[in-house]
């Protein structure tokens, strides 16, 4: 904890002069902002811990501001802000069991399964006879996100895409 | 299969050495040239005990202390071999040198370890400044780079030129503006004592430019940062110590010695009021050092050399644990 927001050590450098005042300049991810600082303590001083954790949890719907999240086995509902689903909310579907990391029992940030199935809801029908797929179009999905498929892939399909880089993986039967 | 050793395997414990064969063939060629170095500079290798009753007493250095067994051993393990090294020069032993591993707690990271090798050396009837031709003439050596270039320039000087600031006169308050001047983060939460700021901009703002492509020697430091180095008076009066930089990393550390017995006994007692107003460890000062001192110290020159961060600089490597075999968590 740092002026009352949550940070995680990105880097953490031992500075020292031989025969002088020890040091560890740390580099550190505001759990908020996401913004990294660099910070220089004495060695051996000690900061408040940040009451963080990650916790699965599934994602029930969004109202249009807050999005809803329950723990499948407590039931118990939370609110997540538009800030803290960020760029989770490009890829989650209803019922989609995400990692949602709490400060102090709300939700900081979301990350989503590595992989979801979504369904193609535009995509450009392509060239007549081209199976091939090497060189891919855009595709809209369900959810907004604009993927790149290869071309035999149609509006309509479902198809299984990595969250991690946003690239398709394989069409897929269901989700 | 012992339950010890089944424990061991079960584990997957990481029992191979960091260092690979060619790092640990470079370490044995760098002190094979450091001791050819000294043999024919007519310098004598010597060894000193590792294990002491007395402690030193440096509040920036924590000795390890080892717990007695049933015998007569016990006592504190040494941060360097410096009081040993002057008990020997006092007794007569002309110039020495000894290439030993020294202990220092609560010193990890990229450029530290809290147990390393040292190469320690002293020129009686030498001054400093004649000492640091020959530690860029050793270091030139070990690193096989004979025509390396070398610079000196003065503590304040590096001060003056790096960041418009004279160490001598600024204030504290100069010095903590400073700090946020030149943007090292967190300056506002610190709490530090006058030297403490001018080590934070030193090693936060001015390190890193020392010793690109050459050896750079920072001498003549404030009193209040002596050390075991005597003060020359003047105005102002300065400590007679020098430091060694490479690649932007402190190597060395060198003194014109403090002989005086009563100034050393005043700088142990003001170390040791120190260590008890901020908490930290009390520890019994090298008594045989001060009878040594009061016998009379030949006028002398000493440095102690990190030769893990040699061996690093020699062959590239950016972090301490490739120069050595087995690193802590895992020796």
């Amino acid at each position: 904890m740092l002026d009352g927001d949550p940070y995680t050590i990105v880097e953490n450098e031992f500075v020292k002069p031989g025969k002088g005042q020890a040091f560890n300049r740390v580099r550190v991810r505001n759990l908020k902002t996401g913004r990294v600082v660099e910070k220089t303590f004495k060695s051996g001083e000690s900061v408040e811990a940040a009451d963080v954790h990650d916790t699965e949890m599934q994602y029930l719907y969004n109202d249009g501001i807050e999005w809803n999240f329950m723990d499948p086995d407590t039931f118990e509902q939370l609110i997540a802000s538009e800030q803290a689903v960020g760029e989770a909310a490009k890829w989650i579907k209803e019922q989609d069991l995400c990692k949602v990391t709490l400060w102090n029992g709300v939700p900081l940030s979301i990350e989503p399964p590595n992989f979801v199935v979504l369904e193609i809801t535009d995509t450009d029908p392509g060239l007549k006879g081209d199976t091939s797929g090497g060189g891919g179009k855009p595709a809209t999905l369900e959810t907004g996100a604009v993927v790149r498929v290869p071309l035999f892939v149609q509006t309509g399909e479902l198809i299984k895409v990595d969250t991690r880089n946003g690239e398709y993986v394989s069409r897929a039967k269901e989700a | 299969m012992s339950p010890v050793a089944r424990d061991t395997a079960a584990a997957g414990l990481p029992w191979r050495p960091c260092a690979t064969r060619a790092m640990l063939e470079a370490r044995a060629a760098m002190f094979a040239r450091i001791r050819a170095f000294f043999a024919a500079a007519g310098v004598l290798e010597v060894e000193t005990p590792l294990l002491s009753r007395a402690a030193v007493t440096d509040p920036a250095l924590t000795s390890l202390a080892v717990r007695p067994g049933t015998g007569v051993a016990g006592g504190y393990l040494h941060t360097s071999p410096e009081f040993a090294m002057k008990r020997l020069l006092a007794a007569g032993s002309g110039p020495i040198y000894q290439i030993c591993k020294v202990f220092r707690d609560d010193e990890r990271g990229r450029w530290h370890h809290p147990e390393f090798s040292l190469l320690e050396w002293y020129r009686p009837g030498w001054d400093y400044q004649r000492l640091i031709d020959e530690v860029a003439a050793l270091v030139r050596a070990a690193l096989d780079r004979p025509t390396l270039a070398v610079e000196r320039v003065s503590y304040r000087a590096l001060f003056r030129d790096g960041l418009g600031i004279d160490p001598w006169e600024t204030s504290v308050a100069q010095l903590r503006d400073c700090a946020r001047r030149v943007g090292i983060g967190g300056v506002e939460g610190l709490d530090l004592d006058r030297d403490g700021w001018l080590d934070l901009l030193l090693s936060h703002r001015l390190e890193s430019g020392l010793g690109r492509g050459r050896l750079s020697f920072v001498h003549d430091y404030p009193p209040s940062q002596a050390a075991l180095a005597r003060v020359r008076p003047g105005t102002p009066p300065v400590a007679e110590r020098f430091e060694l930089y490479v690649e932007g990393v402190e190597l060395a550390n060198g003194f014109q010695e403090l002989t005086d017995a009563a100034e050393q006994r005043a700088r142990f007692d003001a170390d040791l009021d120190w260590r008890r107003a901020n908490g930290q460890a009390e520890v019994p000062a090298d008594a045989h050092f001060l009878a040594a001192l009061e016998a009379g110290l030949p006028e002398s020159a000493g440095v102690a050399l990190g030769l893990d961060r040699l061996l690093m600089i020699a062959t590239g490597a950016s972090d301490i644990d490739a120069v050595l075999a087995f690193p802590v968590e895992r020796a």
